[in-house]
């Protein structure tokens, strides 16, 4: 690990202050649960690391005018934990305890699971986000057994990591963010994420200089909102999953409105399959619509060598999040 | 303890230190950074700085450079050989140790991010002579082969049990999701943190 300047300011003012405008200079520390392990790989190799631990307006859950607003220090067992999300937001809840390991959840935090870098073997191992050698793509040429199956016409061919992603996204949550001048910037949950096109490019829509402060869950306005999240998982501990689902819509009279559908693991982004959500919409929510929504969600895919297999483990997944929110 | 190696300031360390701040009160930017950059007081390193960490309730002095984990703080510097470096990226748990109550990889956590927490490893949580509940509980269901995670499951399991007083196995299993054993002792591990969990009673 290079050694590195640190700093914990107390003030969002200070920490974008001491952070650089391009990216590789600086970093954030939040739970430290991936960037500790980056530093070490030599993923990241900053000048100066900026910790939030010391910035009290980033940690705690509260109601606000616009809905739930989770602050971005917010531990993911805290999360977990909280009464409110606990009753409303199972598809959070099951993303966060699939995760494992109480030891991760204890100190890893909302904003870090947003912005953890990707699990690509390629990546970590220091052929870039793209994962090539030269004009090579190293990912598919070689084993890419957990890579995209979704948005593989693209360069980026690693898949999301982010937990809670898939399900923020389909309960339309908001993810705040403030830059150096102090301005704040409200972020569609589905819009943070985005695939690189280039090694210059990030995976989110964040610029180096700006902190990621609050996602806020819009409230569903009196209505029931059910949603759940399915994990397709090898291991039940210490490891990622192969393919999730969460799923969320209102209930009216037994049938489901706007309801959203977004899959995780299987694209560089969280991937929203709103043709496979649409078939949700009215309709009766039994097994056959269920398995029907979960075959619609896995058209358009387009594996690699050797991960043809997460085909079927979308259908199963969404399908089993379909019907746990149904439930 | 007869000696502590590395706590108080070695005269290598104080040296090091005086360096890198007359460096860093010379120069605008050691680092070359293109940002300004804020009020000098608040930016530690990349020397050694001066850190006190509050472990086993004592409270420890050292320097360390920022980089340095609080796994390697505890093992190097403050001779707590307890959590044992494994994977050293959080993803077996052999390093396992309760920071203000919860159960964390110390190969995860910077040390300077340790400060003001209270820290315990397996030294701080019970001796031969005086094992905790978990401790015993183990040694009543052999739970352990050649031993090299049980420091780590054995902290992991004290958090668990504080937090989930009487857990069900199935609990037991999540709340040990967290640490990896390659002899494969589960099953002892789980039944005697269910009966450490049942308050040690038939410990």
């Amino acid at each position: 690990m290079k050694a590195f300047e640190y700093s914990a300011p107390k003030s969002l003012k200070d920490a974008t202050a001491l952070l650089s405008s391009s990216w590789g200079e600086t970093e954030i520390l939040a739970g430290g649960t991936d960037l500790v392990t980056s530093l070490k790989q030599g993923i990241a190799a900053p000048k100066r690391v900026v910790s939030l631990r010391n910035i009290r307006e980033l940690r705690g859950v509260d109601n606000s005018r616009q809905g739930l607003r989770i602050g971005a220090m917010t531990t993911l067992e805290e999360i977990a934990q909280n009464k409110q999300i606990k009753e409303a937001y199972p598809a959070i809840v099951t993303a966060i305890s699939s995760i494992g390991s109480p030891q991760i959840i204890s100190v890893g935090t909302i904003g870090g699971d947003l912005c953890q870098r990707p699990r690509c073997w390629y990546f970590r191992n220091g052929f870039g986000l793209l994962g090539r050698q030269g004009e090579t793509s190293l990912v598919r040429t070689g084993d890419n057994r957990y890579h995209a199956i979704f948005g593989t016409d693209g360069p980026a061919l690693f898949v999301s990591p982010s937990s809670l992603g898939p399900p923020l996204i389909a309960l339309g949550a908001t993810i705040t963010a403030v830059g150096p001048d102090g301005k704040k910037r409200d972020i569609p949950a589905g819009q943070f994420f985005q695939a690189p096109k280039s090694e210059s490019e990030r995976e989110t829509a964040l610029k180096s200089n700006e902190i990621l402060t609050a996602i806020t869950i819009p409230s569903a306005g009196g209505r029931s909102l059910a949603n759940a999240t399915y994990e397709v998982r090898h291991r039940h501990g210490l490891d990622w999953p192969y393919v999730t689902a969460s799923v969320a819509f209102q209930r009216e009279n037994g049938v489901a409105r706007k309801p959203q559908l977004v899959l995780g693991h299987v694209a560089p982004v969280p991937w929203v399959s709103a043709k496979a959500a649409q078939a949700l919409e009215g309709g009766k929510l039994d097994e056959a619509t269920a398995k029907r929504c979960g075959d619609l969600a896995a058209e358009g895919a387009k594996p690699l060598s050797g991960n043809a297999y997460k085909i079927q483990l979308v259908k199963t997944a969404v399908k089993r999040a379909v019907l746990a929110a149904a439930a | 303890m007869s000696k502590q190696p590395g706590s108080g300031f070695s005269r290598r360390g104080f040296l090091k230190g005086v360096g890198i701040t007359s460096v860093a009160g010379g120069l605008i930017s050691p680092a070359g950074l293109t940002s300004a950059i804020a009020a000098e007081g608040d930016v530690k390193g990349p020397g050694e700085t001066p850190i006190t960490l509050d472990v086993n309730g004592q409270k420890r002095k050292l320097n360390v450079e920022p980089r340095v984990t609080l796994l390697d703080a505890l093992r190097n510097r403050l001779d707590l050989t307890g959590p044992k470096k494994v994977c050293d990226r959080g993803t077996c748990g052999a390093c396992t140790v309760i920071v203000d109550g919860k159960p964390v990889y110390s190969c995860s956590m910077l040390a300077v991010e340790a400060e003001g927490r209270e820290v315990t490893t397996i030294e701080g949580i019970g001796t031969p002579q005086r094992m905790n509940e978990v401790q015993r509980a183990f040694v009543k269901h052999d739970a352990q082969q050649c031993g090299f995670c049980t420091p780590g499951f054995v902290t992991a399991a004290t958090a668990f049990v504080r937090a989930n007083p009487k857990a069900s196995i199935e609990q037991v299993r999540a709340g040990l999701g967290g640490n990896l054993c390659r002899c494969g002792t589960y099953a002892g591990m789980i039944l005697a943190v269910v009966d450490a969990a049942k308050g040690g009673s038939n410990a």
